[in-house]
């Protein structure tokens, strides 16, 4: 394969996710807004930071608005993370290693790019909002499931995989890594309103409420969730589930091409030092400064598969 | 031109139904017209979804196209269809032959039948191609020949495609259409296959590859990347032939091969079907500011180790002032009469036809020598005044740049207008595939309609649609 084809599938893959992780977040900002009474547009601005949007916001904007949020992290193609530039950048790349995905899986993200794009042709309205990413999460879903369904099991896979899991990684570490102090214990008062709502914006974000919930049962406690969220090897969006398929995946790679390249070692450090042990020893080293290690080591692991794979160079 | 004058491939010039069209005649006087309308409209939805698209240059807001399709299918028959490759068979083999002589022996000019400044002064000449023969002497393994029609038995080649034809993806895939949407037309009429292209297309460049590789050659097709206008159909061609889809920056030149970055380092690649021009091929031969091509390909071609498919300098074959000596190039090399007739040309570089266009400019079909696409050309008859003017300055300015034709009353096929059936005028550009092992002939090819009413350009960067062409069983 080429290196160029590795590139753009594991590109494919990762702005198709954030794409996903993206309009998540709208519907949950959305729903917490129709939720809590004496809600102002402010707390936009916890889900623009939350999604990593709130600089190039409020760069283009003079005040926050709930409408100018939403329009900024759904539609605006001066936001290079809204959800349209990403299923655009996805596109982009799959037009670019087409003969590398089955027909399925091309007509399904061309599908969810054609639909995305008629439905974010003008503003959307709150009305239209839902079914909007609706219909986008839907579109996003036929892929993954198109994925699933009809691609071999071989190298093309096994990018297109990794790709998916390292940005869901960078992901949920980029939600903790934003909303950590809502979950260090001295500083929580457990059971206040403002932290149910941040919790729940949390695992909103992560499509991970029912999943909390049918686990650790209805009331949410931070251990739980930064439990949940990290080392929860159930959890598909956890931190510690997300690098076991990149190890696999990476040991796929390794396998059918017969030689284990320094990646492996990387992943395999990550996975060894920062997520076998449990919850307290997270706390002992330091919520915020494991979220940063974390994310510190997920972006040099991208690096390195960029060159044992021959991504640029 | 008067109406009576042009021939209908569907009803001949006496309005009866002709004979490759009589079982789809009877189809579609018992097809409700709306439902054709929705299946008008689905093909074009099937187009989008498969994302069978054309970025239009110097377009920004349209960068993705569809070239529209039109449901009718243009038929022909089988006895029609031998007799075009007969003729299209000569002369893709002449053209190889003259090919291989203009780059070793100049025979041809030696002989008088073409000017020495024909070849000398022509930018299509490739000086690093002198005295260079390319693996299995093949210069053009693959040719677009494009076609019109006059009447039942008139035939004409418009123009030689020898460099890097576009449009196959399109005779495939709107077969593939056309299958999927009217598949009880297919049980009717014994339609000739065109799905065994890209099978053929492989073996063929297969054919061509290196001499003492022992092993089996590596394929790969070579694209100006994802802005380029075919670029859909370089991925298509890539995909269904199963090779790489390259651009210029995954490929280098390693150990005197010419090899393709993969994940497990940098493998060799035999035969590059290239869709990139000669002049950005090699920045280190060529054009020095090309991002396109491969620093050194030219040198590991000169030493006999990569097929360049088609061969860089095959454009002195196809450019439109050699078209006009076409004829006496078939002659000489074939020994026989040229089966398939040129259209008149003037060489507005000589004198004495300068002056006849001149002074017959509103009747002539004017191009420039090294245009393509429909771009830069004069169509008299339907060309106001005032451009006629201009062109006329342009024409005096550098003669040597044009040449003139008449205008041909080019044959109609109904398309499904919102009227109903309408007669709009087309072209075709049968596919060929030149090996070693001998000429091969796709039965079918790109039929290019003029969907605007009297219109006579076909291009679609000009508005032109497509249409499926069925070559009947003999």
């Amino acid at each position: 394969m080429l290196g160029k084809t590795a590139n753009g599938l594991y590109w494919m893959y990762r702005y198709l996710e954030r794409a996903e992780n993206a309009a998540r977040l709208i519907e949950t900002g959305q729903r917490i807004a129709l939720t809590r009474l004496g809600s102002s547009d402010e707390e936009w601005r916890s889900i623009l930071q939350t999604g990593g949007m709130a600089e190039g916001y409020d760069a283009a904007h003079e005040r926050l608005t709930k409408d100018a949020a939403i329009n900024w992290m759904l539609r605006d193609k001066d936001n290079p993370a809204s959800v349209m530039s990403d299923i655009s950048a996805a596109r982009q790349n799959a037009r670019m290693v087409r003969a590398a995905l089955t027909e399925e899986v091309w007509e399904a993200l061309n599908g969810v790019y054609m639909r995305a794009q008629s439905l974010t042709q003008r503003k959307v309205s709150e009305r239209d909002l839902p079914a909007t990413l609706g219909a986008i999460r839907q579109g996003t879903a036929l892929v993954r499931g198109a994925t699933h369904g009809t691609m071999m099991r071989n190298d093309i896979y096994d990018f297109a995989r990794i790709g998916t899991f390292l940005e869901r990684a960078d992901n949920t570490a980029r939600i903790l890594d934003v909303k950590y102090y809502v979950l260090l214990p001295s500083l929580s008062a457990v059971g206040s309103t403002v932290d149910n709502v941040q919790w729940e914006t949390i695992l909103s974000a992560v499509s991970g409420r029912g999943g909390f919930r049918m686990e650790y049962g209805p009331i949410a406690d931070p251990r739980d969730i930064s439990q949940f969220l990290i080392l929860d090897k159930r959890m598909p969006r956890s931190l510690a589930f997300c690098t076991r398929k990149l190890r696999d995946n990476l040991g796929y790679l390794a396998s059918s091409y017969g030689s284990r390249m320094p990646s492996m070692a990387k992943v395999g450090h990550l996975e060894r030092t920062y997520l076998s042990h449990d919850i307290d020893a997270v706390f002992d080293f330091g919520l915020h400064e494991f979220i940063q290690k974390v994310l510190m080591l997920l972006a040099d692991l991208g690096q390195q598969i960029e060159h044992d794979y021959r991504f640029y160079e | 031109m008067s109406n009576d004058t042009i021939f209908d491939e569907m009803l001949g010039h006496d309005q009866t139904v002709r004979g490759p069209y009589q079982q789809f005649d009877q189809w579609i006087a018992d097809e409700d017209p709306k439902r054709l309308r929705a299946k008008q409209r689905e093909a074009e939805e099937l187009f989008r979804l498969t994302g069978i698209t054309f970025n239009v240059y110097g377009r920004a807001e349209a960068e993705e196209r569809l070239i529209p399709f039109d449901i009718i299918p243009r038929i022909i028959s089988g006895a029609e269809w031998v007799r075009l490759s007969r003729g299209i068979e000569q002369r893709v083999r002449a053209i190889n032959a003259f090919l291989h002589d203009i780059y070793h022996g100049q025979e041809i000019i030696k002989a008088g039948r073409i000017p020495q400044e024909m070849i000398a002064k022509n930018s299509a000449f490739e000086p690093c191609m002198i005295g260079l023969t390319p693996p299995g002497n093949i210069y053009t393994h693959i040719v677009g020949i494009d076609l019109v029609r006059t009447g039942p038995d008139q035939f004409y080649v418009l123009e030689d495609n020898a460099r890097t034809p576009s449009g196959v993806s399109y005779m495939l895939e709107n077969r593939e259409t056309m299958l999927q949407m009217f598949p009880e037309l297919f049980s009717k009429n014994r339609v000739q296959p065109v799905q065994q292209y890209p099978a053929q297309l492989l073996r063929s460049l297969q054919a061509c590859a290196p001499s003492g590789l022992g092993r089996k050659p590596t394929v790969g097709v070579l694209t100006p990347g994802i802005f380029n206008s075919a670029y859909f159909e370089h991925a298509f061609l890539a995909d269904e032939m199963g090779v790489e889809l390259v651009e210029g920056h995954d490929l280098r030149v390693v150990d005197g091969r010419v090899a393709m970055r993969t994940t497990q380092g940098y493998q060799p690649i035999d035969v590059l079907y290239r869709r990139v021009d000669d002049e950005f091929l090699d920045p280190l031969n060529f054009n020095p500011e090309s991002q396109l091509g491969v620093p050194g390909i030219m040198d590991v071609y000169r030493a006999g180790r990569i097929t360049i498919a088609n061969a860089p300098g095959t454009g002195i074959a196809d450019d439109k002032a050699i078209y006009s000596y076409m004829p006496e190039i078939v002659e000489f090399y074939t020994g026989e009469r040229p089966l398939l007739e040129n259209v008149p040309t003037w060489r507005c570089a000589e004198p004495d036809s300068l002056a006849y266009v001149l002074d017959n400019l509103e009747e002539l079909v004017v191009k420039e020598v090294h245009g393509s696409g429909g771009y830069g050309m004069l169509i008299g008859p339907t060309a106001t005044k005032r451009e006629i003017a201009a062109f006329r300055k342009k024409l005096k300015a550098r003669p040597g740049n044009y040449i003139a034709q008449p205008t041909l009353s080019l044959s109609t096929v109904p398309i499904f207008a919102r009227s109903g059936l309408a007669p709009r005028h087309v072209d075709l550009r049968p596919f060929v595939l030149v090996s070693p092992d001998g000429v091969q002939i796709t039965p079918g090819g790109l039929t290019r309609v003029a969907l605007k009413k009297g219109s006579l350009v076909v291009n679609s960067s000009q508005g032109g649609g497509t249409k499926d062409t069925w070559v009947l069983e003999a």
